[in-house]
């Protein structure tokens, strides 16, 4: 796949309307998370991540885990829209007897590689399939996304220890740094600045981007590892509630659900963009 | 019984370069042979145990049969949500060993008294829960989970009940033991207090009572078929555990022989009554602190069948 910007500008829009819908449907929460990672997630599923959406479990695979779990609403956009599912399934998100969960689950569903929903699981994991490739001398990566918030849980820090003492170098977290948590902004709840050095000094390789920026991601994950021998960490400044204005920077989206008036202007916002 | 597990975990490590030992930073002159001589597949996580099973989940979905090592609570509660989420939810070959059940470490205090793991440890799905009672059944215990794929949790315990391999007999995990055959009570004990049930039963055979005892050391999945059948040929069952009473052996136990209709006998939970211990002292003083020995055992039993016995 061509690394320009096209595609994975055309993937970043779907996966937005397929989240307002999917959220609207299932009366759900977190699309201001969902919206915050999708240029992230559209970059990564549309230019970067080395899949075969006809054979999920294809052992070359690049892993992928989203440690947000909460929007996984926007994975299972960008699976379907990559072919791993029909885009028709996604309406059954969050309904009764569906296999698409709130929190991304892999249970039924094709490509997804690990469920969470509890914060502070996934790099864990992702550490311990990284060692695995490094054991086993695979070319395939590990990508974790994590949020901000999501710092705030010490078992991180952990495998962030674990990963450096390790030389992890083909493992890949991206913080979706949006700056607002569950309740309020991340320095008002319990400071993580400064957050870039706190990743340095546990000895990652640290890049800081414009979460927003395809061709800045582009470049970002075309560049890894950025130091041979030290896991890479993009993080990634974005907005939280990206793409819809009424939505941005709103702590309210963390956890309402576009309904009504709103989720008609969130259409017309998206769609003419 | 720690020793007799790692010693089996080497054989096995040998054959099957999927094993790995992952160690939470403890098992100082236990584990040094084992890491020297499998340095691929030994890794101290450090004191770190959430990252430990989260990371031995990694591993285990990429092919291995990961060993996860530490004392007490520290491999099972203080990362109880990564082993739910994280290797049951997704059938992970994660074995989980916690030395020092019980009281194995009594006198380091409260912290590293594991009184409730059995019971926690067993509400999880897909997990199989093993408390072996001896250093064969460890080291049988041991064989048995890294050739049976999905998450399990083996108790090592300080003290054995010594019982030892006896002849013809082989390790099945999911099956009890009947280590004594007698008509008036049967004493079903999980551990190495086992081996104070082998006592008690001694002692009651001097004063005419016959007691069956049965070393339960798979949890679960529960030989519910095995329980019930013993329980069917007396008029009373004692359950005796280095644990607290509720949701342990005993719990097991009683829900299993409710649920069959078994009627007509009397019970009784031995174990520790729903409380934390903050007395000093070794394995063996602690249990006669809390009623666990064969002493207090029999003086249960006598006191039950009395009651029992009763119009």
């Amino acid at each position: 796949m061509a690394l320009d910007s096209s595609y994975t500008l055309k993937l970043a829009s779907a996966i937005r309307r397929h989240a307002v819908e999917m959220t609207h449907l299932g009366n759900s929460s977190h699309i201001g998370s969902i919206l915050s990672m999708t240029d992230i997630i559209a970059v990564l599923y549309g230019a970067i991540l080395n899949l075969r959406p006809d054979e999920p479990r294809w052992p070359k695979r690049d892993r992928f885990i989203l440690s947000k779990g909460h929007a996984g609403a926007g994975i299972y956009a960008a699976l379907a829209e990559r072919g791993f599912f029909s885009t028709d399934r996604l309406a059954e998100h969050y309904s009764n007897g569906s296999i698409f969960s709130g929190h991304v689950s892999h249970k039924g569903v094709p490509g997804v590689e690990f469920s969470t929903g509890s914060l502070g699981h996934g790099l864990g994991v992702a550490t311990g399939m990284a060692l695995a490739g490094k054991l086993d001398a695979c070319e395939h990566r590990v990508f974790a996304v994590l949020s901000d918030g999501e710092c705030d849980e010490g078992s991180n820090w952990e495998a962030i220890l674990f990963a450096a003492h390790h030389g992890l170098d083909n493992l890949i977290a991206v913080v979706d740094h949006n700056k607002l948590q569950s309740l309020a902004t991340c320095q008002e709840t319990l400071g993580l600045e400064p957050f870039a050095d706190k990743w340095r000094s546990f000895g990652w390789a640290v890049l800081e981007v414009d979460g927003h920026d395809h061709v800045a991601l582009l470049n970002a994950f075309t560049s890894l590892p950025f130091v041979s021998g030290k896991p890479s960490v993009v993080i990634a400044h974005t907005i939280k509630g990206k793409g819809v204005s009424f939505m941005e920077n709103q702590v309210l989206w963390h956890y309402r659900s576009p309904q009504g008036d709103e989720y008609q202007a969130a259409v017309k916002e998206l769609e003419s963009k | 019984m720690r020793d007799a597990a790692i010693k089996r975990l080497s054989d096995i490590a040998v054959q099957n370069p999927k094993v790995m030992l992952v160690t939470g930073d403890l098992g100082f002159g236990v584990l040094t042979t084992f890491a020297q001589n499998f340095p691929r597949q030994y890794i101290n996580a450090g004191v770190a145990e959430q990252n430990m099973t989260a990371m031995a989940c990694g591993l285990a979905l990429e092919g291995r049969c990961v060993f996860t090592y530490s004392i007490a609570n520290f491999p099972t509660l203080r990362c109880l949500e990564q082993i739910r989420n994280d290797v049951c939810y997704h059938d992970a070959n994660v074995k989980i060993i916690a030395i020092g059940g019980g009281f194995s470490y009594g006198q380091l205090g409260m912290s590293h008294h594991a009184t409730e793991d059995i019971a926690i440890l067993r509400a999880l799905p897909n997990i199989t829960v093993v408390v072996p009672s001896d250093e064969w059944s460890a080291a049988g215990a041991i064989a048995a989970l890294a050739s049976t794929p999905g998450p399990a949790y083996l108790r090592l315990d300080k003290s054995s009940s010594r019982v030892g391999e006896r002849a013809g007999e082989t390790f099945v995990l999911g099956k009890i033991r009947q280590l004594r055959d007698g008509d008036d009570i049967a004493l079903f004990a999980t551990g190495g207090i086992v081996g104070e049930a082998l006592q008690a039963a001694d002692l009651l055979a001097a004063q005419g009572i016959g007691a069956t005892v049965i070393d339960v050391h798979t949890i679960k999945p529960l030989d519910k078929d095995g329980i019930v059948a013993v329980a069917r040929r007396t008029r009373a069952v004692v359950t005796i555990e280095e644990h607290n009473v509720i949701g342990g052996l005993g719990g097991a136990v009683a829900e299993t022989l409710l649920e069959a209709g078994v009627s007509g006998i009397s019970f009784r939970r031995i174990g520790l009554q729903d409380q934390y211990s903050s007395v000093v002292g070794d394995q063996g003083y602690l249990r006669r602190v809390y009623h666990l020995d064969a002493p207090a055992i029999v003086a249960s039993v006598i006191d039950l069948l009395s009651h029992n016995s009763k119009p």
